[in-house]
Order: structure tokens, then C-alpha cells, then sequence
């Protein structure tokens, strides 16, 4: 590995980072971590990432807060809870990488990546609705990320459309004033 | 059919079901009344949050899964849920809410803004749990009607149905659904990718992704000889269907793979008619498949 010019004794590493990850829930056992690379190697999306789990994992440690939270690699993580599962220390990483995209969303560190992007659409939709509308969500993420992708995609959406898969009136819950004041409030009790 | 019902359970269709995975709560319904098992919709249930509020806000995602959870408790019955999202999400806060009472305290405050409140009493179930574990091999084997005889079928469970690790099967190798496919007498053939990743909304965000990930299961797939696929989710049926001709083109494969719901295979299998199983709104087309079995 070569040397790095920020971090040359112990003295300059923000170890305060590993603690905002270690109070997450799930997010404690970092500290087991032994750098084995199995969730790496099980990551379906690790072959194109410059920092996968187990380089993530080492910069928490080592402090590196702004190189993880400004990786795009963090909104690579589908979901698939592969490494979590095979981890032999136990540790969730599932967890602990959506806490890291959530400290990275916080301190707006993640706008330019299209994954917090169509979370964020997500959230508005469903915030309004109490429902997701797939169509309406589809159109406003590429809309703000990449027009040229509602062109791309209308062939499949009109397939979708011709099979009855892609109804376009939103359906709202019916006690929606309520469950936006759950949200708001939930909103107002949230430290993460 | 069935005289009577022989247990209730309250069903959580999520947003996909009344949309892009219509044949899938098709199916799920006519297959639930066939076997006996009386769904009954959670009345103005609400998003479960999918993976996109966890990427945001904790507390958030916790509260808008735990509006569902507190409206079933107060039917006092459980929560089926086709959704593999829908199955993780809704779980994953019942889960979290157990282990961590102070979250809890929180999400209950949040709660009482709207009237409600959840105990914490309400058991998250998968629609394949219910009818391998509820129903079972051999009740599904009794209402079978049309075995489905040399079908070649290869289950793909996808990823949140089997992981992280729950009661319902295997983390990485399931085989529920082969059995189901047993009972219903298809030949379920195994292949090596079935509980690896489609991609789920990277399609979206990073379409060559996506891409990649569903020319690897379909060519694992093609290999395995398996001349049509099944799954419990809806975005795994979404990514493999709609996205299966672009992947073939960008990586010189031409794949003809449908892909199916597997409540859509058991439901041919007792009998119930294609067209009330929502088969035909797949956009790889079924209909040669299971020509001779219809």
C-alpha cells in the first residue's frame, strides 16, 4: 500500500467517525472486523467499485470520514445481504452501509449520485401518498438524472402499459392526513 | 376448492402488487383461496419503505413499516406479505423495534400522532412460508389437478426472501420452492445462481449493472436447461422480464426465458384458469411453455 500523505501517525486519524457508525443498530461489532474480504468477495457489485466493503471498513476504522462518505460506491449495495450473512465475525454490514449512506445524505455528500436520488424520489412519493406509484417515480428520477433514460426506457414502459403493469393514477391511503403527521413526527424524532 | 377456511391471515399486497406485479396478487389470491388459507387485505396499509427510506432516514423507515404493523396488531393476526421487500422491510423493524426499545420508544411516539400505537405482538410472514410451512408439500400435492408433468422450471428465489437469515429456508441454498414444484409434479432443475442478485433497483440507478447481473443468471439458467423461471419478487420478476432482451443484446445472447410468479405454476397446477393467474401479462412470453399444460 502506499504511504498516505493525510494520515502519517496515529495522531491524525478521526476516530470519531468509528463511533458515529458504532451507534447505529447493527453497527457495534465493526470493531471485529479482521479484513478477510468475504464480503467483498460475495458482493455482486464489488467487481466495479474502487472501495468495496472491506476497504470501506478499514477507512471507517482508520478515520478516513470524507474519502467513505463521498465514495459512490455506497449506493452501489443492493440489498442482498449476501456478505451479511457469510460474515464470520457476524458483523451487518447490509446495516452498516445504510448507515453510511445515510451520514453520507445528511451532510449532502451523496447529490450527485443517482442512487440517493431515486431514494429521494422514492420518499416523496410515498411521504405524499402513504403509497409508491412505480410510474411516477420512474418519471421524476429520470427527469432529474438522465432524461435520455425515460426515451430509453418507453419501449419497455409502453409493453409494461399494454399489460396492464403500469397504471398511471396514484393512489392515495385513505387516513393520509394522519400518517403525515406520523412521518413528520418521526422526522422530528430522527438523529440519523 | 375447499368448504371452509382453515385459517386467516391478514394480507399485505405492497405497492408492486397493484402495479407492475399485478399477476402476482392475481395469482396469490386465487392460490390462497384454493388452498383454503382466507386472505384478508390489511385495510389502508401503507408503503413498507422498501430499501429506499433505510438509505435516508432510520427512524423514518422504522415508522412507516411499524404504521402496518400497529394496524395489523390491532386485528390480531398475521401479516402475510408476497413482497420479498415488503417481507424484509416489515421485518426487519419488527426485529429492530424487539432489540432496541429505545427505537421503539421513538417510533411509538411518532405513532401516537396518528392514534396508534404497536405492542410489538404482530408475526411478519412470506407468502412462500405460508403455503411451504402453513399449507404444506403434501396439501398442495392433494388439490393438484393438472400436474404439470417434464415442466422444466428453475426457481430463483433472488435475495430477500432468503436472507438475512429467517425461518423460511436456506440463506444460499433454498429449495422450498422445488418442492412446491414437486408437489404441484413439475421437474424443477437447479442451477447455480438461483438465490444471487438481479440487480433490484440498480436497473435503475446503474442500468450496465443491472445488465450484467441478469445475463449471469440467465445464462446460468440456460444452461441448467430450464425452459422457464419462477420467483417470490416482484422486482427480481421485473428485472429478468422486462430487461432480459437488452441484456441478451448487449452481451451477444439471445435469451427466451420467462419468467413467472410461482403462485402463477401452483395455481395452474390446481386448475384455476391462466388468464385469472394474471398468465400473459409477462412480457417473455409463457404461453409456448406451458402450452401443454394449459
Amino acid at each position: 500500500m502506499t504511504r498516505r500523505p493525510d494520515i502519517q501517525r496515529e495522531g491524525d486519524m478521526d476516530l470519531s467517525f468509528l463511533d458515529e457508525v458504532r451507534v447505529v443498530p447493527g453497527g457495534e461489532k465493526i470493531v471485529d472486523c479482521i479484513q478477510c474480504g468475504t464480503c467483498s468477495g460475495s458482493c455482486p457489485t464489488s467487481y466495479l467499485m474502487e472501495d468495496s466493503p472491506r476497504d470501506l471498513f478499514y477507512k471507517i476504522r482508520a478515520g478516513l470520514r470524507n474519502e467513505v462518505l463521498k465514495s459512490p460506491d455506497i449506493w452501489l449495495c443492493t440489498s442482498c445481504y449476501m456478505c451479511y450473512v457469510r460474515c464470520p465475525k457476524n458483523i451487518k454490514v447490509t446495516d452498516i452501509m445504510y448507515a453510511l449512506k445515510r451520514i453520507s445524505s445528511k451532510e449532502r455528500f451523496s447529490l450527485q449520485w443517482r442512487g440517493y436520488h431515486l431514494a429521494k424520489s422514492f420518499m416523496s412519493v410515498v411521504n405524499r401518498d402513504g403509497r409508491n406509484n412505480e410510474t411516477e417515480l420512474l418519471l421524476r428520477f429520470f427527469l432529474k438524472t438522465k432524461p435520455f433514460g425515460l426515451i430509453r426506457n418507453s419501449l419497455i414502459g409502453l409493453k409494461l402499459w399494454l399489460r396492464g403493469r403500469m397504471p398511471m393514477m396514484p393512489h392515495r391511503i385513505k387516513e393520509i392526513k394522519k400518517f403525515r403527521a406520523i412521518m413528520a413526527k418521526a422526522e422530528s424524532l430522527s438523529t440519523m | 376448492m375447499p368448504e371452509s377456511y382453515w385459517r386467516e391471515y391478514l394480507y399485505y399486497p405492497g405497492c408492486s402488487l397493484h402495479s407492475t406485479s399485478k399477476s402476482y396478487d392475481e395469482s396469490a389470491r386465487a392460490v390462497g383461496q384454493a388452498l383454503g388459507a382466507k386472505f384478508v387485505e390489511l385495510s389502508d396499509w401503507n408503503c413498507c419503505g422498501a430499501t429506499a427510506y433505510m438509505g435516508i432516514k432510520e427512524l423514518t423507515a422504522f415508522t412507516v413499516s411499524a404504521r402496518n404493523l400497529a394496524l395489523a396488531e390491532q386485528r390480531g393476526k398475521e401479516i402475510v406479505a408476497p413482497c420479498s421487500g415488503c417481507y424484509v422491510g416489515l421485518n426487519k423493524a419488527n426485529n429492530y423495534l424487539k432489540e432496541f426499545p429505545e427505537v421503539h420508544k421513538k417510533v411509538n411516539a411518532a405513532l401516537s400522532e396518528g392514534g396508534l400505537e404497536y405492542k410489538g405482538t404482530v408475526k411478519v410472514r412470506h407468502l412462500l412460508d405460508v403455503f411451504t410451512h402453513d399449507v404444506g408439500y403434501e396439501k398442495v400435492k392433494q388439490f393438484v389437478t393438472k400436474p404439470l408433468e417434464g415442466l422444466k422450471v428453475g426457481c430463483y428465489y433472488g435475495c430477500q426472501i432468503v436472507r438475512p437469515r429467517n425461518e423460511i429456508d436456506d440463506p444460499e441454498c433454498p429449495e422450498t420452492m422445488e418442492m412446491l414444484m414437486k408437489a404441484c409434479g413439475a421437474a424443477p432443475v437447479d442451477f447455480a445462481l438461483k438465490a444471487f442478485c438481479c440487480g433490484g433497483s440498480l436497473m435503475g440507478t446503474e442500468e450496465d449493472i443491472g445488465l450484467r447481473l441478469v445475463k449471469n443468471l440467465l445464462h446460468s439458467a440456460f444452461r441448467s436447461g430450464i425452459k422457464v423461471l419462477v420467483t417470490p419478487c416482484p422486482l427480481c420478476q421485473m428485472n429478468v422480464d422486462a430487461y432480459q432482451k437488452r441484456a441478451g443484446r448487449k452481451y451477444g445472447m439471445e435469451f427466451d426465458i420467462p419468467i413467472l410468479f410461482f403462485t402463477q405454476i401452483i395455481g395452474l397446477a390446481l386448475g384455476i384458469e391462466p388468464k385469472k393467474l394474471g398468465i400473459g401479462r409477462e412480457i417473455i412470453s409463457a404461453h409456448e411453455v406451458l402450452k401443454p399444460y394449459i
